[in-house]
């Protein structure tokens, strides 16, 4: 049971300080999460840190490799509402 | 290591400087400050129009991380030719940025503020952001320090923040109401938690309030930073300037929007656009009214370095100064001399308004009806017109009417963007020059070539480039009296010009 960070991570950090097991470490080309100390934060909170706080779509998996972050998480509106909300905000 | 004095030439200071009145309105914009204030910012190139004609600032990217999402930001971006904020091309620790600040501070000593202003928010990376302060207040103590941030954990930083010597503190507000607030930020992370939509704008917004009232409490200077998007916070940002005013801001700044679809950004995907100049005008007109306005903010990337509107980053990467090593005892004589040089340049300059003041309203040649006219200024700097037009990559606008000439803004000329045709939609430079100055009747210039001579007129632009290294205000107001005189200001602008892009 550990999470992953993978391709579309831009190092920014954010993670690596909350991560209640030290799991997350500082790698080229991006961070990295160690997976025998990652505890998907089972214990320590209710969400899982690394996720919650991270700027990027799908950057980060679980061990399932689906992401936490799926496509519509960022800007909090699903992508089947992309076209309605483009029109309304062009029309500003 | 070699001190050399570069851009503003100490040994010839600007002629008569950025003129009369100051390139703010009648007064400059300080004036209306109490003394003490007025000390803390008369050198610092972001607070004072003055200011900003004679000093430096840079930005160390040490702070990577941030708390919130806003809907303009896209943090996956980092292109060396875009200028914008939270865009950096290269992120440092707290050793390097130090190093980087030391070496800047002795080869431009103009430059008297460092800002740590993300590319994430600094006080989302407490530990990076006091680090670089602490070490600096230490070894540079002639520099000032400053920092930008949204304000979400500021309550909870204030203290350490207030521990390191800093006296300026820039709040990004966009909003008091939680609901235009969740069209801004999707989510924030609070305790532990992502917190999405109007929740989580309201939590911000409650934080801003907070952390602005106790910074006013412990006599820090907070500047008050807004974004306008049309359609989202242009009607309401009315009401934020006198919110934060009241809570004892002492400056505005209304900067627009900017959302280019290359940037990625939600809003710049999805075709939000920006203010036009003359929205964003009114909007600061309208505020100016509550509260003193900025207008010469150049919205700076994270990493900025020197003048601004210039970026010299470049010249100060870390492969190119790691090796060199810095006297910083010796570049604090050099700099209190630069210093010291423009503080008599502004001192003259103050005594020659005083002066000018009484015969630029005495020239009265136009009728007192006659109408105001925008021009744009091509300068390098010192607040004299010495740029040749075609090297401009902004200008500074004034506006001239029958009483006084005033700064109105500045504009960009590469929307943002400086990279060859793989970073822009195929309109030529020019084109797009002449687009930026719509609305403009004179462009003034030190030289002009033949082909944009043309397209200028065509666009119903007069290009004039007769005032070379002339004093800014003082050309404005003496084209100003020739149009009169050939009776231009009586009738309508010709209307030739096409639409923005």
């Amino acid at each position: 049971m550990a999470l992953q960070i993978v391709d579309g991570c831009v190092n920014c950090w954010a993670c690596e300080p909350l991560c209640p097991s030290q799991a997350i470490y500082a790698a080229l080309p991006h961070f990295l999460i160690d997976a025998k100390k990652c505890t998907e934060c089972d214990g320590d909170y209710a969400d899982k840190q690394c996720a919650s706080i991270c700027p990027i779509e799908e950057a980060i998996v679980d061990s399932q490799g689906i992401a936490l972050n799926p496509p519509g998480s960022l800007t909090g509106i699903p992508p089947e509402r992309w076209e309605q909300v483009r029109a309304e905000i062009q029309a500003r | 290591m070699e001190l050399t004095v570069l851009g503003q030439s100490q040994t010839a200071p600007a002629a008569g400087g950025c003129a009369s009145s100051g390139c703010g309105s009648n007064d400059d914009q300080l004036n209306h400050l109490p003394e003490h204030i007025r000390a803390k910012v008369h050198n610092h190139p972001c607070y004072s129009e003055e200011a900003h004609h004679h000093y430096a600032r840079m930005h160390v990217a040490v702070a990577p991380a941030c708390n919130i999402q806003c809907h303009y930001c896209n943090r996956k971006y980092d292109c060396s030719n875009e200028s914008r904020p939270g865009v950096v091309s290269e992120l440092l620790t707290p050793d390097q940025a130090v190093k980087k600040v030391m070496t800047v501070a002795a080869n431009i000593p103009q430059m008297t503020v460092l800002g740590i202003a993300g590319p994430g928010d600094p006080l989302a990376n407490p530990e990076r952001t006091f680090e670089t302060f602490r070490q600096l207040t230490e070894k540079a103590p002639d520099i000032k320090l400053c920092v930008s941030t949204n304000g979400l954990a500021l309550p909870e930083q204030v203290d350490e923040l207030c521990k390191h010597n800093i006296d300026h503190v820039t709040m990004t507000i966009n909003c008091v109401d939680p609901d235009i607030g969740a069209q801004i930020y999707p989510w924030i992370f609070w305790k532990n938690r992502r917190v999405y939509g109007r929740k989580g704008a309201e939590i911000l917004i409650k934080q801003q309030q907070k952390g602005l009232q106790m910074l006013v409490d412990r006599g820090i200077l907070v500047k008050v930073n807004s974004v306008m998007i049309p359609g989202v916070n242009d009607k309401h940002l009315e009401e934020v300037s006198k919110a934060v005013k009241a809570k004892g801001a002492f400056l505005h700044n209304v900067m627009p929007l900017i959302a280019e679809a290359e940037h990625g950004t939600f809003f710049g995907v999805m075709g939000q656009r920006g203010p036009t100049h003359d929205e964003l005008q009114a909007l600061q007109d309208v505020c100016a009214g509550d509260m003193n306005m900025m207008r010469h903010c150049r919205q700076c990337r994270a990493d900025a370095v020197g003048m601004l509107g210039e970026d010299r980053g470049d010249e100060f990467t870390m492969d190119k100064i790691e090796a060199e090593e810095v006297d910083y005892a010796a570049a604090m004589i050099k700099r209190a001399e630069v210093h010291a040089a423009i503080e008599a340049t502004l001192a003259a300059k103050q005594q020659k308004k005083n002066e000018t003041f009484i015969s630029l309203s005495s020239l009265s040649i136009p009728k007192k009806e006659s109408r105001p006219v925008l021009m744009a200024i091509a300068t390098s700097g010192g607040g004299i017109i010495n740029q040749h037009f075609g090297h401009a990559r902004e200008f500074l606008i004034y506006e001239a009417n029958a009483y006084d000439v005033r700064f109105i803004s500045h504009r960009k000329t590469d929307l943002y963007c400086s990279g060859d045709d793989t970073c822009g939609d195929g309109e030529s430079v020019l084109q797009k020059t002449i687009n930026a100055l719509k609305g403009c009747e004179v462009v003034l210039c030190s030289k002009i070539g033949y082909e944009p001579w043309g397209m200028l007129e065509e666009a119903g632009i007069m290009p004039n480039g007769e005032h070379a290294l002339e004093a800014i205000e003082d050309a404005v107001a003496a084209v100003y009296k020739e149009m009169g005189e050939k009776g231009l200001l009586d009738k309508k602008p010709e209307t030739k010009q096409r639409a923005t892009a």
